[in-house]
């Protein structure tokens, strides 16, 4: 007993000393160490390494021990277009406050602000990551915290630019707070397990704004995607949480808010998807769960294609919307309940706040679109009104069991 | 012409059908924000109304304005006039008090609903210039019905033939067409179809506004080029000048050659 | 005054005026008279250019007015049939006459002689039919132009306002202007007309004054006068 005691009591010790007495060095120009790359070779494991203000022409820089960087403001790496900024191979990495510049670009070397490579418990945290090509990019890495940095680029073209937070087989990574701008893709996971991307704000990429392929178990909240390509794009993923998240303005001929292939078992809700060319594209998606959203003021709210099964939209707000909802297959079992649709005409007279008549939101017009797309210049025309009150009485080429049974009166708030 | 265009426009101003013009707009502003409580689904839901019934309204009000005052043409006739500032006067002059019945009848329910802090301000005074356009040129396009058939009753039909034309069939043979040639590239075709039809051209340009010029630019480079630049604006709207001015321009030689 | 050459006009497939050759001098009151369809109003017409004449020339004091409209200035017009904006009142359409014209008018003098002081501010859509051709006398002799054109002025007029109308028109002979009047009543026409312009198939059958067309047709009265003419033209 008193053996294991003074064991603790040991080790609470050491613990202090580990905290209070970690090496501590400074770099500057005029310090001991007048280089970054310097200063990590020298210092012991656990060391702080305290950046200084100035700029560091550096690059490649290896960080092979678990150290923390702690860099002031106004400290900035300047990699010269050379190559990679910081490259993490060690455990226990922090970062912090860095401003890392003017990576290297290549079209055969990931080169990034950031590499981090089979590292774990690692940290990169306020940096700001400026002309970059990859920004972060994390390799076979795991349990990392990636929070409150600003990582951006004056990509133009999708071949000759890279992503802002790039992940390919890693796990339990939280994506928390970052700003991502001006990128191929926003943030960009492949073959990632257990993470979570929350808060985030990703806007004006070329591609999408955050990006999943082969991807299970992951989470995003709070989000906002505005301007992309695609707001968000799920690729080949299962179980994938989407909730709380807003996609805007994803404009364009090939623009969605939200494009979905090929995934399964996902849940999506709470979101707000407001003027896209399409709100979301889902094509081969299956068990996803649609659920209090608000589709508001897209070309189309929904657009299906494909061998979508068992998909489920309930208390979704379907708000002024050119077409609400899109089909060029058979409705497989997909169903619609309890949502409000402004675009519905119907009446309520035993005032139970449903309507007592169906909703069928799929109009005629948007099948004639999906067929010859140049007819969408007759939008909202006195004659394509005509045509969809036709179909609407006796549906003769959409799904006429695709529809709302029960259409809710008043808007979810 | 100024002359004429006031006492045409203070005859209209008082004339039974200018109010009963006038009360229409104010119930139906009225009803639809009451309907639906949102100045955002009002406007688009006015977008339907004003693109049909304005130019059927302006139909009807040029013809029967034409051969009401035809007795009085003829008193003006032989004043010390030109017959080019006779009948732009009273063209004109209906072209407004029709246009003022609507912006007022509209306006005044949607100043109340508080239009002015709302975000669809913009699109609802483009809803507004849009419908005075329309009645602008469906005016002078009865004007120039009237000033071609000395029969009422044929002027009428013809009329508002010409107003179901545009409205409706257009839209129809149009869709047709694009379906049946769904094989060559018709974004062009499209573009240009849309143009030789008023309404169209005013609900294009209102859709410009309202929903999104980037779903029409989902169909391809053209469409993409013209309504996603300000080159769509600027050729709409130059289209739509035309179409007034081309009529307009059809009344002054119609008239010079007329016998009354 | 007028000088009229060669007029042709044609309404689809009638010709109305097959060369109408005119000329009416300065002063004096003349009558255009004729059957239904002879062209009188198209002439009249023609002359203020409500018409357009396929072939001719019409000139008023020496210029040609075809396709101009300053003429009109000195051009008193009293149209057929008189309606006018049913929303303005009478004191607004004259006061809107007087504005086209810009001239000084003694509209105030007319107002009293045909009594319409009382109509004044009425709608001119609520008057009766001789109130309105009242009215329509006021707007055509307000102006003190040198011709005066009336068309069936006497249609619906009251006796007493027909005797101011006659007094009128004598006065305004005596201030040596030119009036042209065409009328279907041949008491009123011989009564005041020193002249006659005789229209028969578009063309001018007689002109000359009354009684010349008396002696020629060796009748007593121009009713019979006139229907001599018309059934020797179609005997």
């Amino acid at each position: 007993m008193k053996i294991v005691l003074k064991y603790y009591t040991f080790l609470f010790w050491l613990m202090i000393s580990a905290i209070s007495f970690a090496q501590e060095v400074e770099v500057c120009n005029s310090c001991t160490f007048s280089s970054l790359a310097e200063a990590i070779s020298e210092v012991d494991k656990g060391a702080r390494i305290y950046l200084k203000k100035g700029i560091y022409k550096e690059y490649d820089v290896l960080i092979d021990k678990p150290v923390q960087i702690l860099a002031e403001k106004g400290a900035v790496l300047d990699a010269q277009g050379k190559g990679y900024g910081l490259i993490i191979s060690a455990d226990s990495v922090r970062i912090s406050g860095i401003t890392i510049r003017n990576i290297g670009k290549s079209y055969t070397k990931d080169f990034a602000a950031i590499y981090i490579s089979r590292s774990k418990h690692f940290t990169v945290e306020n940096a700001v990551l400026e002309k970059v090509f990859f920004g972060i990019l994390v390799e076979k890495s795991h349990h990392g915290q990636i929070s409150n940095n600003h990582i951006s680029s004056e990509g133009i073209e999708e071949a000759g630019s890279g992503n802002g937070v790039h992940m390919w087989h890693s796990s339990n990574v939280v994506v928390e707070k970052n700003e991502l701008h001006n990128l191929r893709d926003g943030i960009y996971f492949e073959f990632v397990k257990n993470s979570k991307v929350i808060n985030n704000k990703s806007h004006d990429n070329i591609r999408y704004g955050l990006h999943f392929m082969f991807s299970n178990q992951n989470e995003y909240h709070y989000n906002t995607f505005t301007h992309n390509g695609a707001g968000v794009a799920v690729m080949f993923s299962k179980f994938i949480t989407m909730t709380h998240n807003s996609f805007k303005e994803n404009w364009g001929a090939a623009s969605y808010g939200l494009l979905l292939k090929e995934i399964y078992d996902a849940r999506i809700e709470y979101n707000r998807i407001e003027q896209n060319t399409v709100g979301i594209n889902a094509e081969g998606s299956t068990r996803i769960s649609y659920k209090n959203n608000n589709f508001i003021s897209n070309g189309w709210a929904v657009k299906i294609s494909g061998a979508c099964y068992t998909n489920i939209f309930e208390r979704n707000n379907f708000l002024y919307n050119s077409f609400d909802v899109s089909y060029n297959s058979n409705l497989n079992d997909n169903s619609f309940n309890n949502n409000y649709w402004s675009a519905y005409t119907g009446y309520d007279l035993d005032k139970n706040g449903i309507g007592d008549v169906p909703h069928r939101p799929v109009k005629l017009f948007s099948y004639v679109v999906n067929r010859t797309p140049e007819t969408i210049v007759l939008l909202r025309s006195l004659f394509v009104d005509i045509i969809n009150f036709s179909e609407k009485v006796s549906p003769v080429f959409t799904p006429d069991n695709l529809m709302d049974d029960s259409p809710l009166m008043k808007k979810i708030k | 012409m100024l002359k004429i265009l006031k006492y045409s426009f203070f005859d209209l101003m008082r004339s039974r059908w200018s109010y009963i013009y006038f009360l229409f707009y104010l119930a139906l502003g009225f009803v639809l924000l009451f309907l639906n409580n949102d100045v955002s689904k009002a406007v688009i839901t006015l977008m339907n109304i004003i693109v049909v019934l304005t130019p059927l309204i302006g139909t009807v009000f040029g013809i029967m304005y034409y051969y009401n005052s035809r007795e009085f043409t003829e008193l003006l006739l032989a004043q010390p006039l030109k017959r080019s500032t006779i009948f732009l006067g009273q063209y004109t002059g209906l072209s407004l008090s029709l246009s003022l019945s609507l912006v007022l009848g509209l306006g005044i329910p949607f100043l109340m609903y508080g239009i002015l802090e709302s975000a669809a301000i913009w699109n609802f005074a483009s809803l507004l210039l849009t419908g005075a356009f329309l009645t602008f040129i469906f005016v002078a396009l009865a004007y120039n019905i009237a000033l071609s058939n000395e029969n009422k009753i044929k002027g009428f039909g013809y009329a508002v033939l010409l107003w179901l034309f545009l409205a409706v069939i257009y839209d129809g043979l149009f869709l047709i067409s694009l379906i049946v040639f769904e094989e060559y590239p018709l974004d062009k075709f499209s573009l240009a179809a849309t143009v030789f039809n008023p309404i169209d051209l005013s609900r294009i340009l209102i859709l410009l506004k309202l929903d999104i010029s980037a779903l029409l630019g989902y169909t391809g480079a053209s469409f993409k080029k013209f309504f996603g630049t300000g080159l769509g604006m600027f050729i709409s709207f130059s289209a739509l000048m035309l179409w007034v001015i081309l009529p307009a321009w059809r009344i002054v030689v119609k008239a010079r050659k007329k016998d009354f | 005054m007028i000088q009229i050459q060669d007029l042709y006009k044609r309404f689809g497939k009638v010709q109305v005026l097959k060369g109408v050759n005119l000329d009416i001098g300065r002063g004096g009151i003349f009558a255009i008279l004729g059957p239904n369809g002879s062209g009188k109003t198209t002439l009249i017409k023609s002359i203020l250019g409500m018409v357009v004449a396929d072939k001719g020339d019409i000139k008023i004091a020496d210029k040609s007015v075809l396709r101009k409209f300053e003429y009109r200035k000195n051009i008193d017009y009293l149209p057929q049939i008189a309606n006018f904006p049913a929303n303005l009142t009478v004191s607004e359409l004259i006061g809107m006459i007087r504005n086209l014209r810009a001239k000084t008018s003694s509209h105030e003098q007319l107002i009293d002689l045909f009594d319409l002081t009382p109509f004044l501010n009425q709608k001119l859509g609520n008057l009766s039919g001789g109130t309105r051709q009242k009215v329509n006398l006021v707007l055509t002799f307000m102006f003190d132009s040198e011709l005066i054109i009336l068309d069936e002025p006497t249609t619906g007029l009251d006796p007493v306002s027909l005797i101011r109308l006659k007094q009128r028109i004598e006065e305004e002979k005596k201030k040596g202007k030119t009036i042209l009047i065409s009328s279907h009543i041949m008491s009123f026409v011989e009564e005041i007309a020193d002249e006659i312009v005789f229209l028969l198939d578009g063309k001018i059958h007689f002109k000359g004054t009354v009684s010349d067309l008396m002696k020629q047709t060796g009748q007593q009265n121009l009713e019979y006068a006139i229907a001599n003419i018309l059934t020797d033209n179609h005997a």
